[in-house]
């Protein structure tokens, strides 16, 4: 499904399947001009005409009318006018963080509480004969066992026929999991794991993206498969063909690339690698469930409590008002945790057979294991004008999601410039590993790393200064004013050839840019509380998967209730409040915050109400100001919140307020542009990078400091990812052999290079916060194309293959032999 | 893990008396826990010998450098002495994985810590060097990290740092048992692969390191170390160099050229040795001498580029133990 049509189903589609039908993109949708004004028409019924400032700051703000909802709140004027939106704020559970008071899934304990250990498949291909779990069973201390009948998050045969019916699932990949055991103890669970016997009829096996490609591969899948994606996205298209193992292509035509390469005055054409990284959150995947009666609870490590209970609910045929999922405090989860998945069905099902509570969280290896960002080897090609006008693009793309699909690349190549002819072909590739799913920009980092760099060696070709050349083909107003900001504070002037050093160590930057869309989920909602106190709460079942949600929220009903953002109370992550949205895609931010200002500024105004009688005046004569609640018809007259609450005729008020739809059908995208500047040292192979400069924009930047953060964590991220990280697979055996975080490199803190952030403001008039989210278009998408441009910049040499270790770049360098490309 | 007793022992004959029936013995216990998660061994008992007080402690005398098995590495890193006049051993120490495993890792341990190879160090794998296979997965598997050198048996790697200077400083280790003492040096402490591929070093069951001692450096000596990796932070070394150098004046009269990850076991290059001996050290010699010691390697499959990272290693070493370069930014640790 293409973004834009995601959106208007985002919008249209206001609850009950919109947790669902919003899946994240793959980014293959078209080109969009995002910020026309639309002009403004009479109100409809049930609707007002409301003037909201619109633009970028550095290009002047304007105004623009938008129709809206008469329940709306009145529009929120520009950053520098409030107190607390948009200004720089202290996470709001930074300290229970940090001292250890948050409790996270892992730290739940329940009275009576069993802990779990999944069996795993110990190959990578073959029918289950038998499972013995008896051994298991006897061990003291065992309380429950659960064999799997079903696999989920793996790709499914559109003919399940195509295989002999058995009671196990096909074993695809070493790893998958086949049982689940409750004991008493951690040790009694991980002992009896090892006495569970796995009888297994072997298959051959392919653990190379390359190598299953052939004709002659061994097949994971005996025909036609597909997946589906997550609340999260990632999952490929359904409607395509598959030979072997290659399912594809998803294929995408506009105009006639054969003329636009025709009309080209310059063709650049390269093949690019990229590898398979896993999510590698702090905190595995996990879940404590109690299963009850009259109540399933599940304490989850999720970025979505809704796609919990709806998959919940799905699987064990409950109604949703039996499964109450909680998740209060979250250790990261990229993409990869939405939904029950095969640990919490397992730990569902012991649950209900021990009668007790059941604690399941992944170790590391099956961490590694679960889930991670497809490969690709890309082969593109880009035609353009002398002056810099695109004329064609091609890109056909081949990667691998193991048993799932979804490494679809052409999202940049898509949405990032104009240029009117483009095809685009893209295949999954089945290998016997790990699912593919969601991560952070699917398929955005790898499409990047290809697309940024053409479009560098197509300025080197042109004699184009890179940004100059990206002014040329890039209309988005937002991306034009951060190329301004790099230019201005960054070393960009004293930009030299590529190559320039003589010695060993070597110099050189380069920038790239990313797109990332913006995507809404319209179960969104909130309650506000205020008691006569003077106390404010809010609640929503949406979760903070770690990127500072409840600081966000407690901002926002600061604002309209002027008091310190410390002082709300925040309840979230808890689908006993209103419902929540799924954060996957960048959605959280721009979904619920309008959920949480208009219920804010409902109960103010029913506070308003209720005591405008004891202050002897009427609520529309009362207004909050400076942190103050006013009379507008007496200047002089002012009260603090509190000394208003006490006038409550009840103990307490509250409101509930879901979000309204999109303010104007406009598509919008968000984007950033990073620059970076390192050293290669041509004798080791190693890369450093000295510094980033990031310019990035969100929309209304609700906590800067927030912001700043998530950039700061995907400029990181990226780093990683373009130098690092990389799964790798034994070919003959089928396992991953660094299925751990000291072989599986991740960067550190002496690999952390000098950042600086700035965000550009870019106010849409789309909600009644227009609040965006960062998560995406934080850096992971631009920082292997811009290593690489800055690679070329410093060496003179192209390196078209990540990660960028020593043994890669020695071999780009032509200091060492280049292994065989698998 | 494995169920485990714990024993803790004050007293070296304590602890000798504890180590019977596939004991293990634990000091820092960095490695072992490691070992022991992964269950590549399962120990019925650990002997816990870091109360052992007389295992302790740092003694610089005219004769020498004495360091008791249980100095840990933050120590030896932070000794002014160590950092003077054994400055290779003082590298090595101090950028060994990370802040907080050097706090706890100790000498001793360092020097007993078990060969890098992920097929050795994973349940998923029966191999030759476990003796549960005829099978080297490595030398055509997936062999990146793996040895360039003697590497035609098993490909393991050795991942301790402070072994390299300790062989380039012609160290010895005491040895003692419950039948006494006995001493070591350190060239024949390591058994490569060709020779057995269960014992990894000369320590027997029942033996226990009970000393370190390294001999005073001749006039002149200098001596670094660096090792080079993926990435800074907490990496095992891909390449490393210890160099020993005695000198007189710009020239070098004698000089030792120490590898760690070359091969199963550290490894002098006595043709790299042989370059440097007699010559005046510059660059164009450092740069021969890294050349020489990889002259004969036969690099695997994916690590050819270890070659080229081991040439660098040692010519920047080279050039750091004679004062004429600055501690390598790319260096890691």
């Amino acid at each position: 499904m293409a973004p834009e049509t995601m959106l208007q189903e985002a919008q249209d589609k206001s609850t009950t399947k919109g947790a669902q039908t919003v899946a994240r993109p793959k980014g293959d949708g078209v080109k969009r001009d995002s910020q026309t004004p639309s002009t403004p028409s009479k109100p409809g019924p049930g609707m007002r005409s409301d003037s909201f400032v619109f633009g970028i700051p550095q290009n002047g703000l304007e105004h623009i009318e938008r129709e809206v909802p008469v329940s709306e709140p009145p529009p929120l004027p520009q950053n520098s006018e409030l107190t607390y939106v948009g200004k720089p704020t202290v996470r709001y559970d930074g300290p229970a963080k940090a001292t250890g008071k948050g409790k996270y899934t892992a730290d739940v304990h329940l009275p009576g509480m069993l802990y779990a250990r999944m069996v795993d498949a110990t190959i990578p291909h073959g029918r289950i004969v038998s499972i013995d779990t008896s051994a298991a069973e006897k061990l003291p201390g065992v309380r429950a066992v659960h064999v799997i009948e079903h696999v989920y998050g793996v790709s499914e045969l559109r003919d399940p026929k195509l295989e002999t019916p058995s009671r196990y699932p096909i074993v695809r990949y070493a790893g998958q999991p086949i049982a689940g055991i409750a004991a008493t103890t951690q040790q009694i669970a991980d002992d009896a794991a090892k006495l569970v016997k796995v009888q297994y009829d072997t298959m051959p096996f392919v653990v190379e993206r390359n190598a299953a490609r052939s004709p002659d591969a061994p097949v994971v899948f005996p025909g036609p498969a597909d997946a589906a994606g997550s609340a999260g996205g990632g999952g490929g298209p359904k409607d395509v063909p598959q030979k072997g193992n290659v399912h594809g292509p998803q294929r995408r035509l506009k105009g006639d690339p054969e003329k636009g390469f025709a009309d080209a005055d310059a063709v650049v054409e390269a093949e690019y690698f990229t590898q398979v990284q896993t999510h590698s959150a702090l905190e595995t995947h996990g879940f404590v469930v109690d299963w009850k009666p009259e109540e399933v609870t599940v304490y989850a490590s999720t970025q979505g409590t809704s796609s919990v209970r709806n998959e919940f609910a799905d699987v064990f045929k409950l109604p949703k008002s039996k499964v109450r999922v909680i998740t209060e405090y979250m250790g990261g989860g990229f993409g990869a945790k939405f939904g029950a998945g095969n640990e919490g069905v397992v730990a569902a099902n012991l649950s209900r057979k021990a009668n007790a509570p059941v604690r399941l969280m992944l170790d590391r290896r099956q961490e590694h294991i679960v889930s991670n960002r497809p490969d690709s080897h890309q082969k593109l090609k880009i035609g353009a004008k002398r002056d810099g006008t695109l004329t064609a693009i091609q890109l056909t793309s081949y990667g691998t999601a193991g048993v799932g699909t979804g490494a679809g690349t052409a999202g940049p190549a898509t949405n990032l410039y104009k240029c009117d002819n483009l095809l685009t072909e893209e295949y999954d590739v089945f290998i016997n590993a790990g699912p593919g799913a969601a991560f952070r920009a699917p398929g955005h980092p790898q499409g990047c790393f290809a697309f940024e760099q053409a479009i560098d060696e197509l300025a080197v070709k042109l004699k184009m200064d890179p940004l100059v050349l990206r002014d040329k083909i890039d209309e988005s107003p937002a991306r034009r004013v951060e190329r301004q900001v790099i230019l201005e504070r960054t070393n960009w002037r004293n930009r030299r050839e590529a190559g320039a050093d003589s010695g060993p160590i070597k110099r050189g930057m380069g920038i790239a840019q990313s797109v990332w869309y913006r995507f809404v989920n319209m179960n969104s909602s909130c309650e506000v509380r205020v008691s006569r106190d003077g106390s404010v709460e809010l609640m929503s079942a949406v979760q903070d998967l770690g990127t500072g949600t409840k600081t966000i929220l407690a901002q926002i009903v600061g604002e309209e209730f002027g008091i310190p953002p410390a002082q709300v109370v925040v309840r979230i992550g808890d689908t006993r409040y209103p419902i929540g949205p799924d954060s996957g895609g960048s959605i959280t931010a721009g979904s619920i915050t309008p959920a949480v200002r208009n219920a804010a500024y409902q109960a103010r105004q029913q506070l308003f109400a209720a005591v405008a009688p004891a202050l002897g005046t009427t609520a529309d004569n009362l207004a909050m100001q400076g942190g103050r609640v006013v009379l507008k018809n007496d200047a002089g007259k002012s009260y603090t919140l509190k000394q208003v609450t006490a006038k409550l005729p009840t103990d307490e008020i509250s409101a509930r307020a879901t979000r309204a739809p999109e303010y104007s059908k406009d598509r919008l995208t968000y984007g950033g542009v990073d620059y970076v500047e390192l050293a290669v040292d041509t004798e080791t192979g190693r890369v450093h990078i000295e510094k980033v400069f990031g310019a990035h924009d969100c929309g209304r930047p609700i906590n800067p400091t927030g912001v700043i953060s998530q950039i700061n964590g995907g400029i990181l991220q990226g780093i990683s990812y373009a130098l690092f990280e990389q799964r790798i697979m034994d070919p003959k055996a089928g396992y991953m052999l660094n299925a751990n975080l000291e072989n599986y490199k991740i960067l550190g803190a002496r690999e952390v290079p000098e950042i600086e952030i700035a965000l550009v403001e870019n106010y849409i008039a789309q909600s009644s916060t227009d609040a965006a989210g960062i998560g995406e278009s934080a850096g992971i998408i631009t920082l292997a194309a811009a290593i690489g441009n800055a690679f070329y910049n410093a060496t003179g040499v192209r390196i078209r293959k990540i990660p960028m270790t020593p043994a890669n770049v020695l071999a780009a360098l032509g200091k060492a032999q280049p292994e065989v490309e698998a | 893990m494995n169920k485990f007793s714990f024993v803790d022992c004050k007293t070296v004959d304590e602890a000798l008396g504890q180590l019977n029936n596939g004991a293990t013995v634990k000091a820092g216990g960095i490695d072992l826990l490691d070992l022991m998660k992964e269950g590549i061994v399962a120990p019925p008992k650990l002997v816990n010998i870091r109360n052992v007080d007389s295992l302790r402690g740092i003694t610089v005398s005219k004769d020498g450098l004495h360091l008791g098995p249980l100095v840990t590495l933050s120590e030896i890193a932070a000794h002014p002495d160590i950092q003077r006049t054994y400055s290779g051993l003082s590298d090595a120490a101090g950028h060994a994985a990370t802040p907080q495993v050097r706090n706890m890792a100790t000498v001793g341990g360092n020097i007993m810590q078990r060969p890098r190879c992920w097929y050795f160090r994973s349940t998923d794998f029966d191999c030759r060097k476990k003796g549960t296979s005829d099978v080297c997965h490595a030398l055509t598997g997936e062999n990146q990290y793996h040895a360039v050198i003697n590497n035609s048996t098993c490909a393991m790697v050795h991942p301790s740092s402070t072994a390299v200077p300790l062989l380039g400083m012609n160290a010895t280790v005491e040895l003692t048992s419950k039948r006494g003492k006995r001493t070591v040096a350190m060239s024949d402490f390591y058994v490569p692969p060709e020779k057995s591929l269960i014992n990894e070093t000369v320590v027997q069951p029942g033996e226990l390191i009970t000393g370190i001692f390294v001999p005073a450096p001749e006039p002149g000596t200098r001596s670094a170390y660096q090792k080079y990796g993926e990435k800074e932070s907490f990496d095992w070394p891909i390449a490393d160099a210890g160099i020993v150098l005695v000198m007189d004046g710009n020239r070098c009269r004698k000089a030792a050229v120490v590898m760690g990850v070359a091969a199963p076991t550290p490894i002098r290059s006595a043709a790299a040795e042989a370059v440097l001996t007699g010559k005046t050290i510059d660059e164009a010699t450092a740069r021969a001498a890294a050349k020489a010691a990889m002259q004969g390697a036969t690099p695997l499959s994916q690590n050819g580029y270890k070659t080229q990272l081991f040439q660098t290693a040692i010519y920047r070493t080279v050039l750091l133990a004679a004062g004429q370069m600055q501690r390598d930014p790319s260096a890691i640790g």
